[in-house]
């Protein structure tokens, strides 16, 4: 026993020298560090997994292209649970292992909470998905995918524009600050357009299975519109709880409901007509979203929703961005923070969420929304 | 009429709570524990039954039956690795806690499996929903089998336990562990027993609920979970009519709430009502007092 215990610690204490004589080889700085933290387990696990996934695609299709000015890529992906304590140990974890640029977080709180020890460290910050207003606060961070407010402000717009809807009754999920951000949007735009909120139910985390109530609210209020701001799981709920009731309103969906064409078992005529505003249709037809979504599918067996489309596209803007700066991965992290700063403000960049995207000094993206409509299981872009 | 299509929603959403519960009171009742993993041997028991009917086609008829061989499998592994080496720990803490670490485990191990992103269940019931009122008023296929479901199971179970020589054996163990031991009766098989029907319950109750509310992913069970046992502990828990009635109530009291409160306080009120009558009757609904000897 004590032999073993001994052969034990003297393998221990080999195995921590040979690391630390390996740490200075690797500090060499011959690439760039980039960090992502997302929640790859728990229940929010599909979107962190997603994003991972596709920067990994973009960043093994640069190396392989030979790089960003001349350095390879390296990826360090980290898992925070969707909860925002771990998410800062997760960004000290890799502050120590020598990040330079963090494509992160995934989700909004845990943004927040990085964001303020970035900000405090004037580490690069890009998300490519935390929509909520904070979580871009300082000036060392910029966003790919829009924020909450801006989905709710164009969907009304949109609505009102286009004659859709007279009446326009909306379900929203009060728990979650995404959904919540978008119907306080959408409600302060919906007074400067010529439709009327009838109806305005909301429903919780614990209980967003059942919605028969608060579709009943909407028909007895006569709406021949229902917005719904939430994520494709509950909306197919939505859906079907409809369907077995026997109302059919039109359905006005946000980014969130992108990916429910592709929910196993679907029955995607229920989704007939519906009507959505995303940054990202995985049947587009260019070549870029095509390529990107075969090598998705062929990999991880699934087809991407719109996160992983941010985070593809997050990883080709942090390259745009590095080559305007000219920067190398030697430069310290400060020092590269504010050059990528500036050069965010001057590059303009077409990708798979938009095209011509160009950034304000607050962070914010400024893109054309994109509106489909489901036709015969598939996008059709207006 | 809207109040009578609220009080049909009621009754299907406290029909799948009703059938959850069934199984959680039953193994209150014989072992004296709360098996928090319970809402997620139903979701265990969703996916066998999803899997079973995409990748072999197989009728649902198969597809539940696979379930229910795999959750009472399932059922018995768990209660022979997790609980009954705990059973006579100091605390009876010890095996409320190695609970919620198997609802974690089981959560976490389908996860890893089956992946995050959430699937769409497909009902395996296809008969023709029961329309009235001209339409107006829907009564879903699915609702009527829950209910009849948990008719049928509650009569079962009360058969057997009140009739055959199992369920004799599992209210003797349910009395007094000790004593049933020195009557004879193998106190671990008898829980054994218990767990088995209560995790195969779990099975039906898990392709219930997701027909009935078509979505899957690893965290399915533990919401409905938590207002199943909300349900058990409101009708009484160990009392097997005191879950139906229990569950029927609580789904009726959240739509009901939600319709004419608030839809946001839907929860709030639920948990409201439960405090309500626990206080009244704190051993809820059907519960039997009984005194404690010293």
């Amino acid at each position: 026993m004590k032999n073993w215990k001994r052969a034990m610690s003297i393998t221990a204490a080999a195995a921590m020298a040979v690391s630390a004589f390996a740490l200075p080889v690797q500090a060499a700085d011959e690439a760039f560090k980039i960090g992502s933290i997302g929640p790859m387990t728990g229940a929010q696990a599909v979107y962190g997994n997603t994003v991972m996934n596709s920067i990994q695609i973009a960043v093994d299709e640069i190396n392989e292209a030979g790089g960003i000015n001349g350095f390879q890529v390296e990826f360090n992906p980290q898992d925070d649970e969707h909860d925002a304590e771990k998410s800062v140990n997760a960004y000290n974890t890799l502050k120590d292992w020598g990040m330079d640029l963090l494509l992160g977080t995934v989700t909004s709180a845990p943004c927040i909470a990085v964001e303020a020890e970035a900000a405090n460290d004037n580490m690069f910050l890009l998300t490519p998905s935390a929509t909520a207003v904070e979580s871009i606060f300082g000036e060392n961070a910029f966003r790919v995918c829009f924020a909450d407010p801006a989905q709710g402000t164009a969907s009304a717009k949109y609505i009102g524009e286009n004659k859709l809807a007279e009446k326009v009754a909306v379900i929203y999920d009060s728990s979650d600050v995404y959904s919540a951000g978008i119907y306080g949007a959408f409600q302060a735009e919906a007074q400067n357009q010529p439709f009327e909120i009838v109806a305005a139910e909301a429903f919780t985390a614990d209980s967003k299975t059942d919605f028969s109530v608060q579709l009943q609210k909407a028909k007895d209020a006569g709406a021949d519109m229902v917005f719904i701001p939430f994520y494709y799981n509950e909306i197919a709920l939505v859906l079907k709880q409809a369907s077995d009731m026997g109302f059919a309103p039109k359905w006005f969906g946000v980014d969130g409901m992108d990916g429910i064409l592709s929910l196993e078992g679907f029955d995607t005529s229920l989704a007939e007509g519906v009507t959505l505003l995303t940054p990202f249709s995985a049947t587009a037809k260019d070549e870029k979203t095509q390529s990107f979504v075969n090598k998705y599918k062929e990999q991880f067996g699934e087809v991407p929703n719109q996160f992983g489309a941010d985070a593809y596209d997050g990883m080709y803007i942090l390259k745009a961005a590095l080559e305007q700066a000219e920067a190398t991965p030697d430069m310290d992290t400060s020092e590269l923070c504010d050059l990528m700063k500036a050069a965010m403000q001057e590059i303009t960049y077409d990708g798979i969420t938009g095209h011509g995207i160009t950034w304000g000094a607050d962070g914010e993206p400024v893109k054309d929304p994109i509106v489909a409509v489901i036709k015969d299981g598939a996008y059709e872009l207006l | 009429m809207s109040i009578l299509s609220y009080l049909i929603n009621g009754i299907s959403l406290g029909s799948v709570y009703a059938i959850i519960a069934l199984g959680y009171t039953m193994v209150y009742g014989i072992a004296k524990m709360l098996n928090f993993a319970h809402g997620d041997v139903i979701m265990v028991g969703g996916y066998v039954a999803l899997t079973v009917m995409m990748n072999s086609g197989a009728h649902p008829v198969i597809a539940v039956l696979a379930a229910i061989v795999v959750c009472t499998v399932l059922g018995v592994v768990i209660e022979r690795v997790a609980y009954r080496p705990l059973r006579n720990a100091a605390s009876p803490l010890a095996v409320l806690i190695t609970a919620i670490g198997v609802s974690y485990l089981l959560q976490n191990v389908v996860l890893l499996i089956f992946g995050s992103s959430p699937k769409s269940f497909q009902s395996v019931i296809t008969l023709p929903d029961l329309k009235l009122a001209g339409g107006s008023l829907v009564i879903t296929a699915e609702t009527i089998v829950t209910i009849v479901s948990c008719i049928v199971i509650m009569v079962c179970l009360l058969t057997f336990i009140n009739k055959s020589k199992p369920g004799q054996a599992m209210l003797a163990v349910a009395e007094d562990k000790g004593a049933a031991q020195l009557m004879g009766i193998n106190v671990n098989r008898t829980i054994a027993l218990t767990f088995a029907i209560g995790s195969g319950l779990a099975a039906v109750a898990g392709v219930l609920l997701c027909s009935s509310y078509p979505s899957l992913s690893p965290y399915t069970g533990s919401m409905p979970g938590i207002k199943a046992f909300v349900a058990a502990v409101f009708g009484g828990i160990g009392s097997i009519p005191g879950a139906l009635i229990g569950g029927i109530l609580l789904g009726v009291i959240e739509i009901l709430g939600k319709a004419y409160i608030s839809s946001q306080l839907a929860d709030a009120i639920v948990f409201a009502v439960l405090i309500v009558v626990l206080l009244v009757k704190p051993t809820g609904l059907f519960g039997k007092n009984i005194q404690e000897k010293v």
